[in-house]
């Protein structure tokens, strides 16, 4: 039997946890039904830690990092609910509303979406800067699935989960800054690309109404949370 | 111009790059658009089966850095700089200029197809404000300092422009030529890695390294002793060493001083490095906006190779060393080390999570030295002379010598070797001439540094100290503001750097620097409730951003507020 990482023993939010070693904050946290908020990482798909809501204060540690990306260590004390990172989680998803069309009433995720989940859970309540109303090509081209650009999050979960796990890399991310903008192939319409397999995987892990299914009505589309970790304990057994 | 028939085919630099693997992306993007002007699809999808990189995959790194081009241009590119040093200068009254006299917006093309102008950010030529970088197809590329009209800008400047220097110490840029590359007999022998191959084991080295407190010159001063033994002790293999030569910090350019004048300094500071961690492959990576520095190192790569001091078997000690300049794209963030290596690698340059730090996990997943081209200029010298050699200037803390690129409103920009810990008066009046007129305000450390009101100009020049006033040394940019200048325009200017700059990765800086950008754009009349907006968003980049651009993006900014707060008001 293959010997398992050392045991380690912290502190998160004053109670006493213990954790291998290899196992993140994040993972840890979710162990022990303490919620840190995510948006970026799905269970199944590299980390890129680009959302930064997953942020905590170590005890002693000038900055704060990511807890999907930190280990534990031993003596360790987190926290993962101060006014400071509640502050920031707060910002991060106000500049997120008023950067794209998060408009609840009419989109298809209303009530399966995420940045909706993490908007009422962490009180983001009331947005102070002004909507930057953007006009966004919306991809209607591919038969079964529709593209919104105005309601991306750019959180490369696509962009990765057909690049790891499809194997097609139909998606990736075209400019920088407020121009970044996701992209099948050669920036042509989704309906043309050679490679995408239809498989409609970027459909189930995005977090908002972004890229969904033809045909739904507002709030209709609910997605298969749990189907990539589902898809690669199949893969594992096989092997 | 040269002829289209004299442009390499798309076939024959497919064939060249065909196999060599993801990281030969950057340099076949540039062979594919000096030979052609812009890379189209069908150069994206051949590229795609040489290189087994995804069609998408490509797609997004060349609309990610701002010198390639999917879209046909212009014959002839011409880059306006509009950051701060140059909007002094009267930068934007020359864009209108070039603009009006061919007739375009800035972004558009001639409709004859042969010119293209843009606007563009720093440059490094900022001693010569205002400046434009020209590119021709065919003809090669050229900085043009000084830049006047349209004519001085389409001239063939074929006569070298003299670096302003000067010194209080002389040791990295005294007594040599101004105006061009100090050549290898002028060198001399690479004493410095001689002795080092003869007598001295790799840890003896990074002994020397660690005696002299040399810290890194590129802006975060870490101790580059402690850096290179971290990569030593790495039992990864192979090991790498990186020359960050992607100086873009608008207000710094003594790196591109150094570059152009010292090749060879660099490249024995380089090697020594090399020996040291145990690396046989060195990468220079040279910002895309600076031809001329390139052009000059890979001269001295190819002399210091014909001569025996790089390559296989160096001066008969077994010890191989090979060093190979990447050319960056337009892409500020791309001095920042993980995005530096990304770019290598032939990614879009996205910082990585740290950790696992660089000496670790670096370039190709391996243990990494990167360093500034200053730090590597300072190597030979100590290995030549010891580290209490360094240490006879300086303070404790910040030990020997330092380079600072000080632009602005002073009689002679430039670039000035000081002892650390020389006042920050004593440079512009001794070294600089004076300010001219009344003194405003200063820009430490360039746009993700912080200002300096005249009644702080007294502060030693050392990283505690300025750390002390709350503000930094950075890279070594010192940007001069007399009471003409109004701030608002200077931090619109800035505003509008990061906004620009900011790769998309983290959402605090891909959307802080957006708003940032607009509150910043209307200062002259701000909305209510846009000063607490502007600290909150400064404070969030500042603290929850991935990386150094956006930890920065803001500190000029909220330096401002608590120096002069009726600019927000």
């Amino acid at each position: 039997m293959a010997v398992r990482s050392r045991i380690k023993t912290l502190k998160i939010d004053g109670r006493d946890v213990s954790a291998h070693e290899d196992e993140t904050i994040l993972q840890i946290a979710e162990e022990n039904g303490i919620f840190i908020p995510t948006l970026c990482r799905i269970e199944g798909l590299s980390l890129i830690g680009a959302c930064r809501l997953c942020l905590i204060e170590v005890k002693g540690w000038n900055r704060l990092v990511p807890a999907c990306h930190t280990h534990a260590e031993e003596g360790m004390e987190v926290f993962t609910d101060t006014e400071r990172l509640r502050n920031y989680r707060r910002m991060i998803i106000e500049l997120l509303f008023s950067e794209g069309n998060h408009v609840c009433a009419v989109c298809v995720s209303n009530g399966n979406c995420e940045l909706q989940y993490l908007a009422q859970r962490l009180g983001m309540d009331h947005v102070r800067f002004p909507n930057m109303q953007p006009v966004r090509k919306v991809d209607m081209t591919h038969e079964r699935f529709v593209l919104d650009r105005n309601r991306c999050v750019l959180c490369a979960r696509c962009i990765r989960v057909c690049d790891e796990i499809e194997g097609a890399h139909t998606w990736d991310m075209r400019g920088r800054g407020i121009d970044a903008r996701v992209i099948t192939d050669l920036d042509i319409p989704w309906g043309d690309s050679e490679t995408c397999t239809s498989c409609g995987k970027c459909v189930n892990v995005c977090p908002v109404g972004a890229i969904v299914e033809k045909g739904r009505a507002v709030g209709e589309m609910t997605k298969r949370k749990d189907f990539l970790v589902y898809l690669s304990k199949m893969r594992e057994a096989k092997k | 111009m040269v002829s289209a028939s004299h442009a390499e085919s798309l076939e024959s630099i497919i064939s060249r790059f065909a196999g060599r693997g993801r990281d030969a992306l950057l340099p076949a993007l540039w062979a594919i658009q000096t030979a052609s002007g812009h890379i189209n699809l069908e150069a994206v999808r051949a590229l795609s089966l040489a290189l087994n990189v995804p069609e998408a995959d490509i797609y997004g790194v060349i609309g990610f850095y701002s010198m390639f081009h999917d879209q046909p241009t212009g014959e002839t590119i011409i880059r306006v700089c509009t950051s701060p040093s140059c909007g002094l200068a009267g930068s934007d009254d020359l864009l209108d200029h070039v603009c009006q006299r061919l007739g375009v917006e800035p972004g558009q093309t001639t409709s004859d197809g042969r010119y293209t102008v843009e606007e563009t950010t720093c440059l490094g030529l900022c001693e010569h404000a205002p400046a434009a970088l020209v590119s021709q197809r065919g003809v090669g590329e050229r900085s043009v300092p000084s830049a006047v009209d349209l004519e001085s800008i389409l001239a063939d400047h074929s006569a070298p422009y003299p670096a302003v220097t000067g010194s209080l110490t002389h040791l990295l840029l005294d007594g040599i030529p101004v105006d061009r590359a100090q050549t290898l007999a002028e060198y001399g022998d690479y004493s410095a890695l001689r002795r080092t191959l003869n007598d001295l084991m790799p840890d003896e080295v990074v002994a020397k390294i660690q005696a002299s407190g040399l810290l890194g010159r590129g802006g975060a001063a870490f101790p580059t002793g402690l850096k290179w033994e971290m990569a030593r002790r790495s039992e990864e293999k192979p090991h790498y060493v990186i020359c960050n030569a992607d100086e873009s910090e608008p207000g710094t350019f003594k790196d591109r001083v150094l570059m152009e004048l010292r090749p060879h300094l660099l490249l024995e500071g380089l090697a020594l490095c090399a020996y040291a961690i145990e690396a046989e492959q060195g990468y220079l990576f040279i910002r895309g906006e600076y031809p001329l520095a390139t052009q000059r190192l890979q001269q001295a790569i190819d002399a210091a190779v014909a001569s025996g001091y790089l390559g296989d078997n160096i001066m008969g000690s077994g010890f191989n060393f090979h060093v190979e300049i990447r050319r960056g794209a337009g892409a500020y963030i791309c001095g920042e080390e993980t995005a530096l290596f990304e770019a290598i690698e032939g990614k879009r340059g996205f910082p990585r999570i740290k950790p696992p730090y660089p000496t670790r996990v670096g370039l190709f997943g391996k243990p990494t030295v990167i360093n500034n081209v200053e730090t590597l200029c300072k190597v030979p010298g100590i290995i030549n002379r010891g580290g209490r050699w360094f240490r006879q200037w300086g303070t404790d803390l910040s030990t020997g010598v330092k380079l600072v690129s000080v632009s602005g409103h002073v009689s002679r920009p430039g670039v000035y070797e000081i002892p650390l810990g020389t006042p920050l008066r004593q440079v512009l009046t001794e070294l600089c001439g004076g300010v001219t007129g009344r003194l405003q305000a200063v820009l430490m450390g360039g746009a993700a540094g912080t200002f300096l009101a005249p009644d702080e100009i007294d502060t030693p020049l050392t990283f505690e100290d300025l750390r002390t006033v709350g503000s930094t040394l950075g890279s070594g940019a010192i940007m001069v503001f007399n009471d003409s200048v109004d701030l608002r325009d200077v931090l619109r200017r800035l505003g509008a750097f990061f906004q620009h700059e900011s790769c998309g990765k983290c959402y605090p800086c891909q959307l802080g620097t957006q708003r940032q950008k607009e509150i910043l754009d209307r200062l002259h009349a701000p909305l209510p409730g846009d000063r607490e907006r502007l600290t909150d968003i400064g404070q969030t980049m500042s603290e929850s951003s991935l990386c150094g651009l956006g930890q920065t993006a803001a500190a000029a900014v909220l330096s401002a507020m608590k120096r002069w707060p009726h600019l927000f008001e």
